[in-house]
């Protein structure tokens, strides 16, 4: 964590501004109550999960065409991170919802696409753990990374083309943002916050990779 | 207040999962750290 400590030291300060924005500056709906407070943290997640795996898209075409060690690390890393955080989408969602819908899950277009997301990068990450050849499993990880992505854009047009329970975009739409400026700035600072420490993550992450890279150098040479 | 358990669970359950996760990292580069310089140790002894 050493390299990442001044990013850390920003991820923490916009992460307590993050709780004083949500608990204490935005305020509280007047239809959903307290609990819509959720949607804060549950955007922020969302974002980071689309992030991670737009990441995952572009280095896997990075490595497909360069065939270029670092591509396929910034790719595996940031599908790990890129699951955590749609884990965390699927878990707060459902929270949200019951008081407010009256059921925990709907087979509702969004949920089901973000439900696919996630099951097409656990598979990612269970392509990764097969032992095959390194370059042909990366290679494999590769497509599916690409692929998978073709999700990410179909999540956010589904609560346009299809009847769904979920709200319509509120923020990513023509016009001005349709929530008050105070849960706007809310928003935009959880997004910020969520965001550092993506980045916080991926550098360790990335490191991890790079070391047992290392350690896989190092034992080879010892057994020469 | 209604419905706070919920706001509750959801908050917890991010902070939990995040902390954890970052946890791991941490844990597993510290291992990996200390492995690479046993290993460094083991080569120059080699040599």
């Amino acid at each position: 964590m050493r390299n990442t400590i001044p990013l850390t030291f920003i991820c923490i300060i916009f992460m307590l501004l993050s709780i004083y924005s949500v608990f204490l500056y935005s305020p509280v709906e007047q239809n959903q109550g307290i609990v819509q407070k959720i949607f804060y943290f549950h955007v922020s997640s969302a974002w980071v999960g689309f992030l991670a795996f737009f990441i995952v898209f572009l280095s896997s075409i990075l490595f497909l065409w360069k065939k270029e060690r670092k591509w396929d690390i910034l790719a595996h890393s940031s599908a790990e991170i890129g699951v955590i955080f749609t884990t965390l989408v699927l878990m707060t969602g459902p929270l949200w919802a019951k008081p407010i819908w009256g059921v925990w899950w709907s087979w509702d277009p969004r949920l089901t696409t973000t439900l696919i997301l996630w099951l097409i990068y656990v598979s990612y990450l269970m392509l990764r753990s097969q032992t095959i050849g390194e370059y042909q499993k990366a290679k494999f990880a590769a497509v599916l990374g690409i692929v998978g992505f073709l999700d990410v854009p179909l999540i956010h047009i589904s609560v346009l083309w299809w009847r769904t329970l979920h709200p319509k975009p509120i923020v990513l739409k023509t016009g001005t943002p349709a929530l008050p400026m105070s849960m706007f700035y809310t928003l935009i600072i959880c997004l910020i916050s969520f965001t550092l420490l993506y980045l916080i993550m991926i550098s360790q992450r990335i490191n991890i990779e790079k070391m047992k890279d290392e350690i896989r150098s190092i034992k080879s040479s010892l057994s020469e | 207040m209604k419905n706070l358990s919920y706001l509750i669970s959801a908050y917890g359950i991010i902070w939990v999962v995040l902390f954890a996760y970052l946890l791991k990292l941490i844990r597993k580069c510290d291992s990996l750290e200390k492995e690479i310089i046993s290993l460094k140790e083991s080569l120059s002894r080699n040599k």
